[in-house]
């Protein structure tokens, strides 16, 4: 009886330890497991996927456990043969089983990896969003050539478009993520990173940096604002006009100012004044790094990022 | 006057201003004192630098490394509770830290677990069983391990010291560049960082190599390689690692430090450096690191089963072939930390996929553990429990590892509570408990008594169920959303999972607590818990054939090995009573304080460089080559034991 009752204890506390979990998240969102971007739907089916193929290996391993540790235990004088020390086939097939499992796998994980890779455009019958962004310290600043509107920390979409994004950092390495929508990317000095989503519901998603980059790192977050696409395009033909109006231009002094490390309290929208903004960012970073033919070329010590943010380095 | 040549940048402004931080500055300090002055008082100065820092035993040195590692581990303990406590209480407005010194507290933690604890754990239990393991009296090079554990302690010294004055990295474990790059880092906080992992590292080097030397040089005669007790595969395989691997960190180190110092542009983001460089770098180094801390605990565990199940391990070959298999593929998968660098599809599925195929050879040991139970006679000792737990919460870190490994997936969870919750899955659930059972299973062997079982399970008991509670609700986080390293954040759903994550890491914080208790308690209870016969859990392999706790000497008479479960087929053929004439001289290395003197003067190089005082390092550097160049002109290393001596001394300690 005794033993009954500690042998009960394991699903009972492992029964007790679901139920308060799923107390806790009954009433939240899980932006993973509940997308509304395409990409991030396609993720949470592979997801679901990729744990089902591997039950097949885990079910059996516990299964096993629990029953050769009760079963084989010491005083129950079941079988005990000490000299056994293999068996060709039982090897074998505890070798193969997990090698088709991960053969399978790996076929996924190549056709997935292209299908999902961030950088490969999202087919549609529209055109996608060109939206440039670049990580600060501790901000994100969207600019939307295509309109001449530049954001922070807020980021207005339309539903069912592709969006585009280009990706730089005027800061450490930042990482641009929205769950909801799908694939995060890390936005570096220079880089240029890619990153192709589409958003397939309105409402309003959460958008994390999550590469540290500093003081602010946890508060450096935005909101995705997805709307229709009527919304969206008045949106677009009304913004600059009101930005201007605030006297909320994007020229190169303002952009200098927003780049200093600072947290902004709430979001805002500018008129883009500088038309190549994120050219010019890229550029600061491109001076030397990746054409190390003109590497004695100096033209662009102006522009690196110590003297320009911090007053140069000590 | 300027005395900025003599001090470098060494200022009151470095002093630490974070109450919480005061504290440690100050009872730090305070507590060294105390141990000092006691000390002295029982006058034991003598005692402890001829039996303990001066030793080249390998038994006394493996103690000391776990001392260190058991030390620490409480240090990066305290610092998780904390920083759990500040993210379950952050959002009522309590604040135990302001996000500087949170964000050095989570650097201090990732840094001092793997480099101090894991390590220095790994290390110690190295040097207690493999000679012994092996047959042997001593490793290779045992001069050479006296400097590898006091470079260790040095590092250990460093990394501490920067919470008493000059504060800590704030870049994270790895210490990404240019964050960690002097544009937006100057302070000494990533040099601190630098240098207890760099001097430490050049330890773990040489550590390596003598081990390396010591199992495939001074095996008892007769274990061929494919007799050797599979943790000593382990080893072999993860020294060889430590060997290949750690070169690169010290280069990586070493050129972030002149980019830090020398203005130089290895890893700027102007000037032509490359910051992925160091990333790709970096983690050349860092993922053959865990498999280096890894694979001597699934070694651990092969001891631990088939003794406990009283049966051959199942499919040893097959085990050694895994070893081997992953001991390759560690080298091909670093590039799956950062899928979301944006590298092509092809680099990332070729990595994806090569970091699956690791879990085939995982897979098969567990497997072969599965089945060394098999129709054995299992004793549900504490160092089997620790094997269950671990074969439960491994497991489970393996899926979630699985699933990181799909690049798709990847960029749904990268640097996420997700990404926080798999590592610790795997690194406690198989290191920590893989180490911690060695810690009960070899206990007896270096003490002379067992630990207590009731309470081991207990605190084994603990750690799982904290672990559970800690870390299973950091993986629903990570998929709301949150990402890893927050001090703050401003959804107020997640503050339940972030309390409960918090009460976890209290329970595992019981959990050591009882393993400390236990320990206090089975040494106040050492006569009860004597083990008189040398071999306690009727074990298999050399180390339960001497007497416990095992002498200085480890072996009187050299072992001849004919069988991999040595011990176990020797008792089954009836053991002889040796005679005088079984006895020879043997040769025993000298106490040398070398060791030391090296790695105090190393440790100077480090405070030379973090507060830029150049002459100190100067200083120092030349005094590490005097004291080198020294030992190699001492001829008088080694003194010998007559075969009379060892006679007399092995009937007494057979007794």
């Amino acid at each position: 009886m005794k033993r009954l009752l500690k042998a009960s204890l394991i699903p009972l506390g492992l029964s007790a330890f679901v139920v308060l979990m799923w107390v806790l998240v009954k009433d939240v969102t899980i932006d993973v497991l509940e997308p509304t971007g395409k990409t991030a739907i396609e993720q949470r089916n592979l997801l679901y996927f990729t744990l089902g193929l591997s039950a097949l290996v885990v079910i059996p391993v516990f299964g096993m456990l629990g029953m050769f540790a009760y079963k084989y235990r010491e005083g129950r004088g079941a079988d005990y043969k000490p000299e056994v020390d293999g068996n060709y086939t039982l090897e074998a097939i505890w070798w193969g089983i997990p090698i088709v499992i991960i053969g399978v796998l790996g076929v996924i994980t190549w056709q997935s990896t292209h299908s999902l890779d961030p950088y490969k455009p999202i087919a549609s019958d529209k055109p996608p969003i060109e939206v440039q962004v670049v990580a600060l310290q501790w901000k994100w600043l969207f600019i939307y050539p295509e309109y001449d509107i530049a954001t922070v920390n807020e980021l207005p979409l339309p539903v069912d478009r592709p969006v585009h994004f280009s990706l730089a950092a005027d800061a450490p390495m930042s990482g641009f993520w929205i769950p909801s929508l799908g694939s995060q990317i890390y936005s570096m000095n220079g880089m240029d990173s890619q990153l192709n989503l589409m958003p397939e519901k309105i409402g309003e998603y959460k958008g994390y940096n999550t590469n540290i980059n500093g003081e602010g790192y946890s508060k450096m977050t935005f909101t995705a604002d997805v709307m229709s696409e009527v919304d969206f395009t008045s949106w677009t033909i009304a913004a600059p006009g009101e930005a201007t109006d605030n006297n909320l231009n994007m020229d190169l002094a303002t952009y200098n100012i927003l780049a200093q490390p600072s947290l902004m309290a709430k979001p805002q929208t500018y008129q883009l004044a500088e038309k190549d903004l994120y050219d010019t960012i890229m550029a600061k970073y491109m001076g030397h790094g990746h054409s190390s033919s003109s590497s004695k070329t100096d033209d662009t010590e102006g522009m690196n990022h110590g003297t320009m943010n911090h007053g140069g380095t000590h | 006057m300027d005395w900025s040549w003599l001090t470098g940048r060494l200022s009151a402004d470095y002093l630490p201003q974070d109450p919480v931080t005061i504290g440690a500055a100050v009872g730090m300090p305070l507590a060294i004192l105390a141990v000092l002055v006691a000390i002295t008082y029982f006058k034991k100065w003598g005692y402890i630098w001829n039996e303990w820092v001066t030793t080249l035993d390998a038994k006394k040195i493996g103690i000391m490394y776990m001392g260190i590692a058991l030390l620490m581990l409480a240090r990066g303990g305290a610092d998780a509770l904390m920083l759990r406590a500040q993210t379950a209480l952050e959002p009522l407005g309590i604040e135990l830290f302001d996000t500087q010194t949170f964000q050095e507290v989570f650097t201090a933690h990732g840094s001092i677990m793997i480099f101090f604890v894991a390590m220095g754990a790994m290390f110690g239990l190295i040097n207690i069983a493999l000679p012994l393991l092996l047959g042997t009296r001593d490793v290779a090079y045992p001069f050479l391990n006296s400097v590898s554990f006091w470079l260790f302690f040095a590092g250990m010294v460093i990394i501490n010291s920067s919470l008493v004055f000059g504060g800590f990295s704030n870049g994270g474990w790895l210490g990404y560049p240019p964050l960690t790059g002097l544009e937006y880092n100057p302070g000494p906080g990533v040099d601190y960082w630098i240098w207890a992992l760099q001097i430490s590292g050049i330890g773990s080097l040489l550590s390596g190599i003598n081990f390396t030397v010591t199992i495939l040089k001074h095996r008892a005669p007769g274990m061929t390689l494919m007799k050797m007790p599979i943790f000593a595969w382990s080893v072999l395989v993860a020294m060889v690692l430590v060997m290949l691997a750690f070169p690169v960190l010290t280069a990586t180190l070493g050129m972030l430090a002149l980019d830090r110092v020398a203005g130089m542009h290895f890893f700027t983001s102007d000037g032509g450096g490359n910051p992925m460089m160091y990333i790709n770098l970096i983690w050349a180094w860092g993922h053959p690191e865990v498999y280096i801390l890894i694979l001597p605990a699934f070694g651990i565990f092969s001891e631990v089963v088939a003794t406990f199940a009283r049966k051959r391990l199942f499919g040893y070959a097959t085990m050694v072939a895994a070893l081997i298999g992953i001991m390759f593929l560690s080298f091909v998968v670093w590039q799956h930390h950062f899928f979301t660098m944006g590298a092509g599809a092809n680099v990332n599925a070729f990595f994806g996929i090569m970091t699956m195929i690791i879990a085939i050879p995982t897979g098969v040991k567990l497997f072969n553990w599965i089945f060394t139970m098999y129709k054995g006679s299992i004793r549900f000792t504490a160092p089997m429990i620790w094997f269950m737990c671990f074969a439960v919460t491994f497991t489970i870190g393996g899926v979630s590892g699985v699933l990181m490994a799909v690049p798709a997936l990847d960029f749904q969870v990268h640097n996420t509570m997700f990404l926080v919750a798999h590592f610790h899955n795997v690194i406690i659930g198989g290191v920590v408990f893989g180490y911690f059972a060695g810690i009960y299973y070899w206990w007896p062997k270096v003490f002379g008594f067992t630990l207590h079982d009731g309470i081991g399970k207990l605190a084994a008991y603990a750690w799982q169920v904290g672990f559970v509670l800690a870390f299973i609700p950091l993986y629903i986080l990570g998929l709301m959303g949150a990402v890893r390293r927050l001090d703050s954040y401003d959804d107020p759903t997640w503050q339940p999972l972030f309390i409960v994550s918090g009460i976890g890491v209290g329970v595992i914080a019981l959990g050591f607590a009882l393993m400390v208790i236990g320990m206090a308690y089975s040494v106040w209870k050492r006569k009860e818990l004597a083990d008189t016969t040398g071999d306690p859990w009727d074990g298999r392999t050399l180390e339960w054939s001497v007497p416990s706790p095992a002498p200085f000497y480890n072996f009187a008479i050299t072992p001849r090995v004919s069988h991999r479960d040595e011990w176990w087929e020797r008792k089954k053929a009836g053991l002889k009573v040796p005679t005088r004439s079984d006895y020879e001289d043997i040769e025993l290395p000298k106490n040398s304080a070398l060791g030391v003197y090296i790695a105090v003067a190393a440790g100077l190089i480090g405070i030379g460089f973090i507060w830029h005082i150049w002459w100190l390092a100067i200083v120092a550097l030349i005094a590490v080559v005097v004291f080198v160049i020294k030992r190699t002109f001492d001829d008088d290393t080694e003194y010998t034991i007559s075969a009379d001596t060892l006679y007399k001394l092995d009937k007494e300690a057979r007794a």
